[in-house]
């Protein structure tokens, strides 16, 4: 089992950005993926500073990979994922069809991501041929339903990698719409840049304190935390390949290092406490996402309001 | 500009036609079409002779099979397919690749119309389904400015249908998972949104609350009207205050738009409602319709006549109509 750290899907300043990524190269991380998915207003990072930092991460050994936008709108936008599609050098994950476009030009093989809805054999046999080496399934997939399709496809003898949203605020939904800005009373075009202020997003509870979303600019988030990393075994048996770790501000190295060392002796990492958080891994059973079966981090509990 | 109405009825069939529908849309009853809820949609039987009976009334059909097939489900949303090269159905929306797939290759004769499900917000996205799938036209995602639509127009990749009236989808369409996060079950996932089963109507004293898998969207005193809960419409708590943190429950209306929409070329303009009543779909047909005409007739003297706007003010949910995405300022 291989060990992934997802793009930062949060607006985090250069210096946090420079940091995480020099502490990640020195853990025992596999793949790392880089670039901003969420809001392409956000530029902490240039492109060629991306590439720098890919150079860096691949000379520690890491497998490095582009991911591209997700909602993508402004010709600009288009303009910047053929950009990264062509750059020559590192795989792409492609989160929108746009980039599949612009893939299936260069002819290059492509991780396909969350934010492509490859839900089924058929779909993910097609992209297989068109070039696709590895699938990262929507993050509502039951490990039965991802088990199925690997069996299908695996009957072929084409089966891609399969990469497991593992760990960390799943992706909900896109949004035209800044809601970051919006709380702070904005429109998307005046934001001032708003959530650089949220590193891990902000708060949206139910009126009877729950908490619910967590809000990252024109993305929403869970507010739960998925954990799937006890269920390691399980989701190798599912035919899982690789497991990603989603970026929060706090820990994400370190957790990166235990998961590691459970996974190597093959035991149960624990579950990390990360306060006022709630955990959940419903969607795994083919329940509500936020639903949590053993964790033991649910709400309503202790320290959780 | 044709006029694309919702039909999840014979009735609101019946009503599309009578008032003016160049096309009506509609989904089998089942969970390949996005408005997969009780007591809407036809049967695969019956999808023959309503087609038949339409285009005696020389109106158009399109069949929506714009779910993503589920994992080892596949049989079902073949058979759709069939259903729908079979009953002579005038084009096809779809939005997963494995449905596109299929229905290109077996039926190179059906029309193929990319469904707004798809996601596809931007030209590349659409010239990989022209050029792959041979989609004929696409439905744009609700998260468009309407200079992006004239960007996208212009471009010129397939001819664009947009929607005109109803619901209002705060996210972008086929990349929503607010759903199935709270209750299990999504549109991508179950061809539904907060479906029935899992809405509750909870009356608590003076409160009304609903709930969507039991999270709490909403509370209302008893001077407010509650609205079918989705989440992306609730209130809540965000920097201390209780807020519509995405929006209010507002519905979609465009249609000072159409002036514009028409002169860049909109191919389509389609009305959202498959799950209302035949009263609804014909008033709001109605008016679309003699607003369609109107600026056809006469592009530079078109103005929004009082009892349109009255009238889909009527219609429209929560009595609020906005420009949605198309307005920038909105976003």
């Amino acid at each position: 089992m291989r060990l992934a750290i997802g793009p930062v899907l949060y607006f985090w300043d250069r210096e946090r950005l420079l940091d995480f990524y020099r502490e990640l190269a020195a853990t025992p991380v596999d793949i790392v993926y880089l670039g901003e998915t969420v809001c392409s207003k956000r530029r902490s990072l240039r492109f060629p500073d991306w590439l720098e930092i890919g150079r860096m991460l691949a000379d520690h050994g890491k497998q490095v990979v582009l991911s591209t936008l997700t909602l993508v709108e402004a010709d600009s936008e288009v303009g910047q994922i053929a950009r990264v599609c062509r750059n020559g050098k590192f795989m792409v994950e492609a989160n929108d069809a746009a980039a599949l476009d612009a893939l299936m030009e260069t002819g290059a093989p492509f991780v396909g991501g969350t934010g492509l809805n490859i839900y089924n054999a058929g779909t993910l046999s097609w992209l297989r041929e068109a070039g696709l080496v590895r699938w990262v399934p929507p993050v509502e997939m039951n490990g039965e339903q991802i088990e199925q399709i690997v069996d299908e496809v695996g009957m072929s003898g084409k089966k891609p990698e399969i990469e497991l949203f593992a760990f960390g605020r799943m992706p909900l939904a896109y949004s035209a719409r800044c809601f970051t800005a919006r709380a702070h009373g904005l429109g998307k075009d005046e934001c001032g840049f708003v959530c650089k202020d949220y590193p891990a997003g902000m708060a949206a509870d139910t009126q009877e304190g729950r908490p619910l979303f967590t809000l990252n600019g024109i993305q929403t988030q869970s507010a739960a935390v998925v954990n799937l990393l006890p269920l390691w075994r399980e989701a190798s048996e599912s035919g899982v390949d690789i497991l990603r770790l989603s970026p929060l501000p706090e820990g994400t190295a370190e957790l990166l290092r235990r998961t590691r060392e459970a996974v190597d002796s093959g035991t149960v990492p624990e579950s990390p406490d990360i306060p006022g958080v709630v955990q959940c891994n419903g969607y795994w059973y083919g329940r509500a996402g936020l639903e949590s079966r053993g964790l033991g981090r649910e709400w309503p509990a202790e320290g959780i309001s | 500009m044709e006029l694309v109405v919702p039909a999840g009825s014979r009735g609101a069939l019946q009503s599309a036609i009578e008032a003016g529908a160049d096309v009506v849309y509609l989904g089998l009853r089942d969970e390949t079409n996005a408005r997969h809820f009780p007591g809407l949609n036809f049967s695969t039987v019956e999808l023959p002779a309503t087609v038949e009976r339409a285009h005696l009334k020389g109106c158009k059909v399109y069949l929506a099979i714009n779910t993503y097939s589920r994992a080892g489900e596949w049989k079902r949303w073949q058979s759709a397919v069939d259903a729908a090269a079979e009953s002579r159905v005038d084009a096809l929306i779809a939005a997963d690749m494995a449905v596109l797939e299929y229905a290109s290759r077996t039926y190179p004769d059906l029309r193929l119309h990319l469904s707004v499900q798809a996601s596809a917000t931007n030209w590349r996205a659409l010239r990989f389904y022209r050029n792959h799938f041979g989609i004929e036209r696409a439905v744009l995602p609700r998260v468009l400015s309407l200079t992006q639509v004239e960007r996208l127009a212009e471009r010129n990749v397939v001819p664009l249908e947009v929607f005109g009236f109803g619901g209002l989808c705060i996210m972008a369409e086929g990349r929503c998972l607010f759903s199935s996060y709270a209750c299990g079950r999504s549109p991508n996932n179950y061809g539904a949104c907060s479906p029935a089963e899992a809405v509750e109507w909870r009356q608590d004293g003076e409160v009304m609350e609903t709930r969507v898998g039991g999270v709490l969207v909403d509370r209302f005193g008893e001077a407010d009207a509650a609205g079918y809960p989705t989440l992306c419409k609730g209130r809540y708590q965000v920097r201390g205050k209780r807020v519509h943190a995405f929006e209010e429950p507002v519905s979609l209306n465009s249609l000072e738009l159409l002036p514009r929409l028409a002169k860049i070329g909109i191919h389509a303009i389609k009305l959202e409602g498959r799950q209302r009543s035949p009263a609804y779909v014909f008033r709001m047909t109605r008016i679309w319709r003699a607003a369609i005409d109107s600026v056809q007739a006469n592009p530079d003297g078109f103005s929004v006549l009082e009892p349109w706007k009255n009238g889909l003010a009527d219609l429209a949910e929560g009595q609020q109509t906005v420009l949605g995405a198309y307005a920038r300022v909105w976003q």
